[in-house]
């Protein structure tokens, strides 16, 4: 019972971190219906500006993750800005080449500072507490309620605000919202920023998890919170959250009775059933296109 | 005009003739004159991935060179000769440890090849010295290919190694687990997309069965994995009295630290993969008091390690690593070879150095004694203490 309850806890943590990055996936293909390759780039770069601002300006943790949200939104403007928004009315295959492209100048960039991996110091007291059989750690503990809090907020934001409902109104049609006097590149900007900064603030949890960083941690990672997205439903951002918990609970659960090496093909080929029956993902609304 | 080609065909006929007549000349006179100097190639991995392999490599094959020609030079059948270095890079590539050893053979002529290190070089390279009948010996690959003929599922008769080979270090661990940790039930976590890493796994697993030992957990993960608390919660639910962890030091911090994250306190027990100080720093204090095993430690009280790790650490303002160690033993057999030899000829140097018996190198104790061009030898234990890597034990076999 308790090693259930134990795994349960490992899912929990896993999720989370895939919903979170699965967001920024989600919102971003929601507004501009572009697959954002280099999103788990900018999930590790959040790692490495996490990095830099705990070892350079020795912040304690809340702050530091603070900034490195911010300076990830930023970011995230920024790749906008630069290598998206001229593309804005290319062929959608020219946007999605840049998508790669702005990944590969990431890694790069983060390996021309230095190639070998780099040991995050510790910023949360590790404690470990003990409950009956099963071991909760404060690091646990601190991933599942900020990335839930930061998914409560997100689920706010995009339901209830004003901001909230522009962004879907470009999701659904970006031609004529921009007649309703809807600033759309204002919009898609803060989208971005938005999606980018949740990636760097799970960079942030995730290094805190896993201390050991390189400039490839992205590339996987990315796989996994695009793969959660597109099964959740890509464009809506209750389906990445539950795409993410599911590629936890699954990749996991498979752990728990396959040798490991099966964890990822079992995972994949679930996940490549579900969209053979439900190629909207779980929680994607079927589209007619317009024309 | 025909006449006017073939007049002009016989000039340059007789024209070429003549440079090809006087370098040959040439070069038999410049043999001559160095017959005195024993010519030894190095491969060495200086640029790629593993540049600090490929510089301690260069480092100590150059100490252990200059230390016998300060003396005056190695006697080969009562004939002082000196020794010539030929270093080569192989970048830790297939392809350029080939083409280094056939320019070693073909252009430099040398009696014998030293490196190259990685098992991807040293594999390839020993396909060519085989096939030249030129001896070579290996100080750090692994990997059971390298001095075995697959083909034919004999040793190689021309390739050597200065290490031990995985089987032998996964049987020294499962002894030591049972031996000095008193453990009877053991978990493993391995990588399973390394070759070597599976490898020692499967050793250690079958050695700590047969021994009557149990394994409680068997798990492995794949590289650039960093979540392992699927498989912890597995391990720790078995209740094991150690853990096997062949796993790369830089993977080793992530799942000592999850581990404790568990609440786990079994000990953990590393291979050879964990040796580099980089470990220290990234693990820290979560590593304290664990063991593993190694081809040799800087801190052994062996007089023989003592006065190498001093003269290595005046010249180079650093301490020697296990790369450096298997060279400077991997050159020491060779000199002996050549002088048990009596001349500098490969085949010669070759069957002497399948005759050493018991030499006193750096890393221990070595014998060639299976037909093959794997020594006998010992395995260190380092024990992780006070943030350092310090000796605990000599296990031979």
């Amino acid at each position: 019972m308790s090693y259930l309850v134990q795994q349960l806890l490992n899912m929990l943590q896993l999720g989370s971190l895939y919903a979170l990055i699965a967001i920024g996936y989600t919102m971003v293909y929601g507004v501009l219906s572009l697959i954002n390759f280099a999103h788990g780039d900018l999930f590790m770069l959040g790692a490495f500006l996490f990095f830099i601002v705990i070892t350079l300006l020795k912040l304690p943790f809340i702050p530091a993750l603070i900034i490195t949200t911010a300076l990830s939104a930023c970011m995230g403007v920024l790749t906008e800005r630069l290598a998206y928004r001229p593309l804005r009315n290319a062929p959608k295959m020219s946007a999605i080449i840049t998508a790669l492209g702005v990944g590969v100048f990431l890694e790069n960039f983060t390996l021309a500072l230095s190639p070998y991996p780099q040991h995050i110091p510790e910023t949360v007291t590790n404690r470990a507490w003990l409950i009956g059989n099963v071991t909760m750690s404060s690091i646990q503990a601190m991933i599942i309620a900020v990335s839930v809090t930061l998914m409560l907020i997100l689920d706010f934001i995009v339901k209830k605000t004003r901001f909230g409902m522009a962004i879907r109104a470009i999701s659904w049609d970006r031609v004529s919202v921009p007649l309703m006097g809807i600033p759309v590149n204002r919009i898609i900007s803060q989208t971005f920023a938005l999606g980018a900064g949740l990636g760097g603030a799970a960079g942030v949890m995730y290094s805190s998890a896993y201390p050991v960083i390189d400039p490839y941690m992205g590339i996987m990672v990315g796989w996994k919170a695009f793969i959660s997205a597109v099964v959740g439903g890509i464009g809506n951002v209750r389906g990445a959250m539950l795409g993410g918990y599911i590629l936890g609970t699954v990749e996991i659960a498979v752990t728990m009775f396959l040798p490991s090496t099966y964890r990822d093909i079992v995972a994949f080929t679930l996940l490549l059933i579900l969209l053979i029956f439900r190629p909207h993902g779980i929680l994607g609304v079927p589209r007619s296109v317009k024309l | 005009m025909a006449m006017k080609f073939n007049k002009f065909f016989t000039v340059f006929i007789t024209l070429s003739l003549a440079v090809i007549l006087t370098g040959c000349s040439n070069k038999e006179s410049s043999v001559k004159t160095e017959n005195d100097v024993i010519k030894i190639g190095v491969i060495a991995e200086l640029t790629g991935e593993i540049p600090a392999v490929g510089a301690s490599c260069k480092n100590a094959s150059e100490m252990a060179v200059k230390a016998v020609n300060d003396s005056g030079g190695i006697d080969v059948g009562g004939r002082k000769m000196k020794i010539k270095l030929q270093i080569e890079d192989n970048a830790g590539r297939a392809e350029q440890a080939a083409s280094a050893a056939q320019k070693l053979i073909t252009q430099e002529k040398v009696v014998a090849i030293i490196g190259p290190n990685s098992s991807a070089g040293a594999i390839p390279a020993s396909e060519i010295t085989e096939t030249s009948k030129i001896p070579m010996i290996t100080p750090w690959s692994t990997n059971p290919k390298t001095t075995l003929d697959t083909r034919l599922g004999k040793p190689k008769r021309y390739a050597f190694r200065a290490c031990y080979m995985d089987s032998f270090q996964g049987q020294v661990l499962a002894h030591f687990a049972q031996n000095n940790i008193k453990a009877k039930k053991a978990a493993i976590l391995f990588d399973s997309s390394s070759e070597v890493l599976k490898g020692q796994a499967e050793v250690f697993k079958s050695t700590f069965e047969k021994n009557g030992g149990s394994i409680s957990a068997y798990e492995s993960y794949t590289q650039g994995d960093r979540n392992f608390s699927a498989q912890l919660t597995n391990i720790k639910n078995s209740a094991p009295d150690i853990v096997f962890l062949p796993s790369y030091y830089s993977d080793v911090p992530l799942q000592v630290q999850q581990a404790h994250r568990l609440g786990m306190t079994t000990p953990f027990l590393g291979s050879d993969a964990w040796a580099s100080s980089d470990l220290l720093k990234l693990c820290g204090k979560d590593c304290e008091g664990f063991f593993f095993s190694s081809h040799y430690s800087a801190s052994s009280k062996s007089p023989d390690t003592e006065k190498f790790v001093k003269a290595y650490e005046t010249i180079y303002k650093n301490t020697p690593d296990d790369v450096a160690a298997l060279t400077y033993d991997s050159l020491g057999i060779l000199f002996q070879a050549v002088k048990t030899a009596g001349k500098a000829e490969p085949e010669a140097i070759r069957n002497a150095i399948s005759q050493i018996r018991d030499y006193h190198g750096v890393t221990g104790n070595i014998s060639f004694t299976q037909d093959s061009g794997d020594p006998v030898k010992g395995v260190v234990i380092l024990e992780i203490k006070n943030g350092a890597f310090n000796w605990y034990a000599d296990v031979n076999p």
